[in-house]
């Protein structure tokens, strides 16, 4: 089975934002970068369904020449090669670029199954795995929590809202968007990361012509909806302060 | 003329729907017409009457149901076809994430999720921009559409409220339209929907909650939320990573993918406020965030926050609640 993982590399959870000077965009220089959760969790499963049915799995990545750096850290996890479609352009793309990007790499690929994270942890969009879909002209399931693959059939399990789920089957190849928490991530082994070393990373060129759809014209800190009480003083004051307000302003505690 | 995408299941509306509904009213009062897709299209659409909209358009269809993303795209492929609007209009939920954005990219045009508000100003250039957050909440997006229409625009569940819905002195006509869809273009197969297990506890009911999330670093760390809980006579919750590491039950998480819950009390700790989480407890009465992080998003929505080590004030607050 011939699996592809797309993957995004996202400023860290701990990155406080900075914007650039146009301030449409952050500034990139200030930033740090790692793997886009979900997209982890995709990988995850590419391997387990690699060790389970055998086959290749094969990450892409579309962006600038940093991205390399969670390309060798999915290789060093047990990716078996990897295609980045290179592009400072792409850092900022929106859905359809990216899709256009990832889809022109996997052209003469014919993988069996594609997987990626549900969305993004910097413009979560939710719409590449989909996009991608439509421009590969294959079936698609998105939020999925199970995979079965059962000969040129999969069957997968989608989340659905307020705990509910539902099993949805379909024929092969597929793209799937993974949601977080389906399984349980590994960790690169010192053995991975030499391995990885070794592994080929393809570059390609991203597609003429796509141009995007949608343009951010301001970028700026969310604007405070409440104005919150924000407590000083020692843990201990102002434990004791948060306590006394719960009791006699806003009344929710005895 | 703006579509709104109304969703239903069984004719059961998504509440959602008067959201986005909400939101075209703000575009444009004038020119809204409600789609109302699917088996029982019917009932629901005489529910939406009461909204002040030009029409109501009901597709029912063989294709529709069950749902699947590809008898959705190609039936309302046909029917944007036919109506021609400038605006679709769609509630972010999980369905219309499973479809829309495949719809729209069968039509080639442009698509903006997860919207909070609608903006036209010079800050934008005049243009109709669309707020949404990005980076996980801590930065927010004015985005303006680009290229022809209609342009795509899901709202974020709790951008608007119900309430705002304006009302029509009469009520909205519906009409059915006709739908072509080649029943092999649907490749995928659903099973009916199930829970996975009947919740022990129902947190829509709790009147205090105590919520955890990654701050708590460690599962042996989560005693002392139980210990806040208790003394507090809260219930006990979790963000979805908590939950997805196994540290507290799926049934205790609070979000787009758990519970929606609205106590009286909200205790967030160690919680930084992606909105997946925040969908779930913004409506909640007095929310009180306690984190190490200044420009956590939970910040955003908070009435009282400690910035600070969850671990210092916690117990500090089971005294001072003792005393």
């Amino acid at each position: 089975m011939k699996i592809a993982v797309c993957i995004k590399q996202v400023p860290t959870r701990e990155w406080q934002p900075r914007l650039d000077d146009s301030k449409t965009w952050i500034r990139e220089a200030d930033a740090s970068f790692e793997m886009n959760e979900p997209d982890a969790y995709a990988l995850e499963e590419a391997l387990r369904l690699k060790e389970k049915h055998g086959g290749e799995v094969v990450v892409c990545s579309a962006g600038p020449a940093r991205v390399a750096q969670v390309i060798r850290e999915a290789l060093a996890r047990g990716a078996d090669r990897a295609i980045h479609v290179e592009g400072d352009g792409l850092a900022s793309a929106d859905a359809f670029v990216t899709a256009a990007a990832l889809a022109s790499a996997m052209q003469d690929e014919q993988f069996d199954l594609v997987l990626t994270g549900l969305q993004s942890d910097d413009q979560g969009f939710a719409q590449v795995g989909v996009v991608l879909a439509e421009k590969l002209g294959v079936p698609h399931s998105t939020i999925i929590m199970e995979v079965n693959v059962e000969g040129s059939k999969l069957r997968v399990k989608r989340e659905l809202e307020g705990g509910w789920f539902q099993w949805i089957a379909m024929p092969l190849p597929a793209v799937l968007t993974i949601q977080s928490g389906i399984n349980q991530l590994r960790y690169a082994t010192l053995k991975g990361i030499m391995a990885a070393k070794k592994k080929e990373i393809k570059k390609a060129a991203a597609p003429a012509g796509i141009t995007s759809k949608q343009r951010i014209v301001n970028l700026y800190v969310p604007e405070k909806g409440k104005k919150t009480q924000i407590i000083g003083g020692s843990a201990a004051e102002a434990a004791k302060t948060l306590v006394q307000k719960l009791r006699d302003e806003a009344r929710v505690i005895q | 003329m703006i579509l709104v995408i109304a969703e239903q299941q069984h004719g059961k509306l998504n509440r959602a729907t008067w959201e986005a509904i909400v939101g075209a009213q703000q575009l444009d009062p004038s020119a809204i017409t409600v789609l109302v897709p699917g088996a029982s299209a019917a009932a629901v659409a005489s529910e939406l009457t009461a909204a002040n909209v030009k029409d109501i358009v009901t597709v029912e269809h063989a294709a529709l149901d069950p749902y699947t993303p590809d008898g959705f795209t190609a039936a309302l492929q046909d029917a944007i076809g036919q109506l021609k609007p400038d605006y679709v209009l769609l509630p972010h939920t999980y369905q219309t994430r499973d479809f829309a954005p495949k719809l729209a990219a069968r039509l080639d045009r442009a698509i903006v999720t997860d919207v909070t508000a609608i903006k036209q100003a010079p800050s934008t250039g005049g243009d109709v921009a669309f707020v949404r957050p990005m980076f996980q909440g801590k930065l927010t997006a004015d985005v303006v559409p680009q290229g022809p229409t209609p342009h795509f625009v899901t709202f974020q569940i709790g951008a608007y409220r119900v309430d705002q819905v304006a009302k029509g002195s009469a009520p909205a006509p519906i009409r059915a339209l006709d739908v072509t869809v080649d029943a092999s273009a649907i490749r995928q197969t659903p099973e009916a929907p199930f829970q996975q297990a009947k919740a022990a506890v129902d947190l829509t009911q709790a009147e205090r909650i105590v919520s955890v999330g990654r701050g708590i670093k460690e599962q042996a760390n989560i005693k002392i939320a139980e210990d806040l809980a208790k003394a507090l006579g809260a219930e006990i919750a979790a963000s979805r990573p908590i939950c997805d590491s196994g540290w507290l039950p799926m049934e205790r998480q609070v979000g787009s993918s758990g519970q929606t819950v609205a106590p009286k009390l909200y205790l967030a700790l160690g919680i930084s406020g992606a909105i997946q989480h925040l969908v779930g407890m913004k409506g909640s009465n007095t929310i009180v965030a306690i984190n190490k992080d200044p420009d956590a998003p939970i910040f955003e929505i908070a009435d009282y926050g400690i910035v600070g080590d969850l671990f210092e004030i916690v117990p500090a607050m089971i005294d001072a609640l003792k005393s």
